[in-house]
Formats: C-alpha cells, structure tokens, sequence
C-alpha cells in the first residue's frame, strides 16, 4: 500500500476530488494548510503598513490506496491539479506498512 | 407656546455658548420633544462605546480580542459608577475659578427631574446629565486603541478612573460648564472635538510612549484577525454619531437638523478620500480604509457640526481623511511609537483638524449663537482654537503622564512578555474568544476537579 499526500491549490480540490472519486477512491483526509515555495508570496496593506505574506494557504489531501493503483492515481492528480503556472503544488508518495478497519478490525488491503 | 419655546433655546444656546454667568429668572419648564430627543441620543451615544470595542476588536490579534473589547466595556460599567458619585459634578457642578466644577452636585445632589437652570433647561436635568455621561465613557475608551495588546486590566482599570476624574472631568468644565476658561475665551467646540477626540488621542499617544512597544512590533506582521467587526463596529459609531452631534443641540430643533446633515456628509467624504490616498499610496483601495476614513471625519466634524454648512463639511471630511491616513501611515512609521490601534492617528490628529478647521469654517449664519471664521472674515477664530488645542494637549498629555506614574506605583502596568506571547485574553482573563472545537467542546478540555482548584489555589498550578 501507500500513501499518497499531495499539496494543492485550494481552488483544485472539488475538481481532484471528483476525479479520484470516478476512479474509485472512497476514502480521504483533507486539511487546510499554510505552505510556501518556488511561488514566494503576498503583500497586504493595513493602514498604509505593508505587510509581505510568504506563507500561502493551500490544501493538503492524503489517501493511502493499493500499490496497483497508485501510478495511475498520482496521475489523476497531476493532470487535475495542474494549471502550469508556479504554485500547482507537489505530491509525495511513501509505503504503508499497514492499515486497520477500527469498526471490524480488517487489516491491510481489505481496510482501505 | 412656540414662542415661549424658541426662547427657552436660545437662552439655553446663550448660556452654553456665549453668556455664562448670566443669570435670567426665567422659569425653566420641560419640553417634552426636546426630552424625547435627547434621551434617545444619549442611548445612541452609548451604543458608540460597544461599537468602539468592535472597532478595536477586529483589528488586533485574535489572541487578545477579548481584553481589548473589555477595555472599552468595562469603562461603560466604570465611569457609570463615578459620574454619579462624583464626576458630573466635578464636571458640571458650580464653578471654582473657571477650572473645575464643585463637589456640591456629588451623588447627583440637586440633580434630579425638574430642568437645570444653567444647562439644557428645556429637558430634565437627569437627561442632561445622562447624555453627558455617555461622552466621559467614550473618552476613556477611545484610550485603549493605544494600549491594546499590552496594557494590564488593573493598570488600565485604575488609569482610567483617575483619568477622567483628574482630566476628563475639568476639561469637559472648562469647555462646556458655565463659566469655564475657554467657553469664556470663546472657542468652539460643539460636541467634543477638544474635549473628546484631542484629549484622549494624545493621552493615548503619552501612554503608548510610556508603556513602550509591543513585543515583536516591526518584526512580526500584527495584522487584523477579524475585520468585518472592525467594519461593524465604525457603522455603528457612525450611527451613534448623530446622537453625539445633533445631540449636542439640547433640543429637537433645526440647528440639531444642521448637525446630523454635517455629521454624516463630513464621514461620507473622509471614508472616500481615505480610500483615494491609500488606493494612490500603496495601490489598493481597502475596506479597513474606508471604515477608518470614516471615523476620522466624524472626528472631525465634531466640534465644528453646530457651526459649518454641508459644503465645508465635505472639505473637513476630504482633509480630514488624507490627513488621518497620513499620520497613521507616514507619520508613525517615520517616528516609530506603537499606537497600536491608531487612538492619536485617528481622534488626536483628526481632532486637532476639526478644532482649526471650525476656526476655518464657523459662520452665524448656520448658528447666530456661534462665530464667523477666517473664511467669513474672522481670522482670529483661528488663533482662539489654536489656543484652546494648545491648552488641551499640554494639560492632557502632562496630567495622562503623571497619573500612569501614580499608577505603575501601584501595579504593573504592562503584560509579562510571555503574557503578551501568550495572549492577554487567556493569561489576563482566562477566556478564549475561538476555542479549538470539535462536537462543541474545547478540544483537550475538561471541568476542573476539587484538586485542581486547590492546586490553583495554593499557586503550583500556573495559570496567570
């Protein structure tokens, strides 16, 4: 198995989260998060005080799924999530050693 | 009816204005408009005071929204209590030397349902009373802009109970009580431009010198956390606004018409030329901006609003808020104090403006009982506002300097820095405005046990 955890723009989620659910994926933990990157960041202005904000709200989805599936997932969510400008985002992906239903105890594939 | 009626406000408009001391037999008997009116004023001005904490709420961070916010809620509760003990009178109690009112008034001796002879006599005296006490609560609220995020809650209790009985009260005499030094030397101030705005804008600006920047200021962003309350809070200054102006009339009638007109075209014209200098400035045209811009021009059209015409209230506002945004965003960072919230930027700057501007602008043809200004040939007005600013930021900043000395003998007057780390809100008052929830519980939470509240007790368990 393994988890795949992917930052992206907060605009994509709906549209990565359609896409994988087509595909099958039943299960996902979604949070928002602050990051930054290649994409630097903002400036606001408060009564005249400029403030530069480098730290950028993104969202950040992790769903751990079948080591056959996930190519083609991490795939789904690249093409999805892309729009080609600085700040798409990036996805990482690491083994799972092991994963358990906590209602009927089923472990590994069979609890994802 | 209407003639006896008239009459009894111009006497009441002579006396506050032009002729104290002058004693006329007249009877004075209540008129019930003018009683209606300005009961209904002075619950307008005191929804400023919870519109001020909102103002003040929504621009400091979350973890001290709480403290902040209580700051001005409990002046309301505070400065109730010493009115009617004893500050109406030091404030409007028969004179002692043209400096400060008597203690004959204290308890409201005296004061009761039957008009005052001297002020507003068409209404009971407890009416006048009351509107005037809403005007101490906001003062002594404004100050807190200043001090927000560090000052402590005992600190600031007992400052501002000495403030407004030690300034406050003989400044509110020498303007509006008959026989006070500068209503007799002539300067303007209808409803609180010096009294209200300078004073507690510069005695914001002497306390945030004395208590010292907050922790972090200039390297850490300390931007707004909440500012639809920030946006809330002005509209409903704006709106209690014209109980403080059209109020300061004493009577339903047209000058008080006069004055809510100003009033609102000044904050109209201050909240776009705030947004037009900010949008030049720095590019982007803000809401905080216009809600700020706003405020300053009600400031300062405040002590001109029984004096000017709608058209020279729109230039007080447009200067009004070029001016504001200025010292607020130029200003400040040039000399580099910490007014954490704007208190001088906005009421002490804004109010010096309005203070000139109605030397500027004042004309008897809006009100027969005030003066002409340098644009209507009478350039000397100027010189007397000037002296009555003047007056007032000496006496306010050495009286607010002085009385955070007494003050800092007593207690602490700034947050430990982990205090201020931590938030004011929970190390100070021991509530958190946005607890972490999940299914409606503070997440991590539980009731205290009998042995928590005894380890509390005996100290070992930290908590402030």
């Amino acid at each position: 198995m393994k988890k795949v955890e992917c930052i992206l723009r907060p605009g994509k989620l709906e549209e990565v989260k359609d896409a994988l659910s087509r595909f099958g994926v039943k299960g996902m933990t979604v949070y928002q998060v602050m990051g930054c990157g290649l994409q630097g960041g903002r400036k606001e202005v408060y009564r005249g005080t400029e403030l530069t904000i480098n730290l950028l709200p993104k969202i950040k989805m992790e769903i751990v799924v079948a080591d056959k599936d996930a190519d083609e997932i991490v795939a789904i969510i690249t093409k999805t999530a892309k729009t080609g400008q600085i700040g798409d985002g990036k996805i990482f992906i690491s083994p799972v050693e092991n994963v358990v239903r906590i209602r009927t105890g089923e472990s590994a594939e069979s609890a994802i | 009816m209407k003639i006896s009626k008239v009459g009894l406000i111009l006497w009441t408009m002579l006396v506050l204005l032009a002729v104290p001391g002058l004693a006329w037999a007249a009877e004075p008997t209540i008129d019930t408009g003018d009683t209606t009116f300005i009961m209904l004023c002075s619950a307008l001005v005191m929804i400023m005071t919870p519109g001020l904490a909102l103002f003040y709420g929504g621009m400091v961070r979350k973890k001290n929204v709480l403290s902040t916010i209580m700051q001005s809620f409990i002046i309301i509760c505070l400065v109730s209590v010493q009115w009617v003990l004893f500050g109406y009178s030091l404030a409007f109690g028969p004179d002692i030397n043209h400096i400060v009112g008597s203690l004959s008034w204290a308890g409201l001796s005296g004061v009761g349902q039957v008009p005052s002879d001297t002020y507003g006599t068409t209404v009971p005296h407890y009416v006048f009373m009351v509107f005037q006490l809403m005007f101490a609560i906001i003062t002594a609220a404004i100050i807190s802009g200043s001090v927000a995020e560090r000052m402590r809650f005992p600190a600031f209790l007992l400052f501002a109970l000495l403030w407004t009985t030690f300034v406050y009260d003989p400044l509110a005499h020498w303007v509006w009580g008959a026989d006070g030094w500068l209503l007799n030397l002539g300067a303007l101030d209808f409803a609180g431009g010096t009294v209200v705005h300078i004073s507690s804008g510069v005695s914001g600006l002497v306390a945030a010198l004395v208590l010292g920047k907050r922790k972090g200021f200039g390297s850490e962003p300390m931007a707004p956390h909440q500012l639809p309350f920030t946006v809330l809070g002005a509209a409903l200054l704006w709106f209690g606004w014209f109980g403080f102006n059209a109020g300061s009339a004493l009577a339903a009638n047209g000058l008080a018409a006069s004055a809510f007109v100003v009033t609102n075209t000044a904050a109209a014209a201050a909240g776009l030329s705030w947004i037009f200098a900010e949008w030049l400035h720095h590019g982007k045209p803000t809401m905080l901006g216009a809600a700020s811009g706003a405020v300053a021009g009600l400031v300062g059209i405040t002590p001109a609003a029984g004096f000017v015409t709608p058209l020279s209230a729109i230039v007080i506002g447009l200067v009004a808020g070029v001016v504001c945004y200025l010292g607020v965003s130029v200003v400040k960072q040039k000399l580099g104090y910490d007014d954490s919230l704007d208190a001088f930027g906005v009421h002490g700057i804004g109010g010096t403006w309005g203070a000139i501007a109605t030397g500027i602008f004042c004309t008897t043809t809006v009100n027969p009982l005030g003066k002409d200004g340098l644009l209507y040939g009478n350039a000397a007005q100027v010189g007397t506002q000037a002296i009555g600013v003047l007056a007032t930021v000496a006496f306010a900043a050495t009286a607010t300097f002085i009385i955070l000395k007494v003050v800092g003998l007593v207690t602490k007057l700034r947050a430990t820095a982990e205090e201020e780390e931590l938030g004011l809100d929970i190390t100070i008052h021991g509530e958190d405005a946005y607890p972490d929830i999940v299914g409606g519980s503070i997440l991590g939470g539980k009731y205290s046990t009998t042995s928590d509240m005894q380890a509390m007790l005996s100290g070992s368990l930290k908590t402030n």
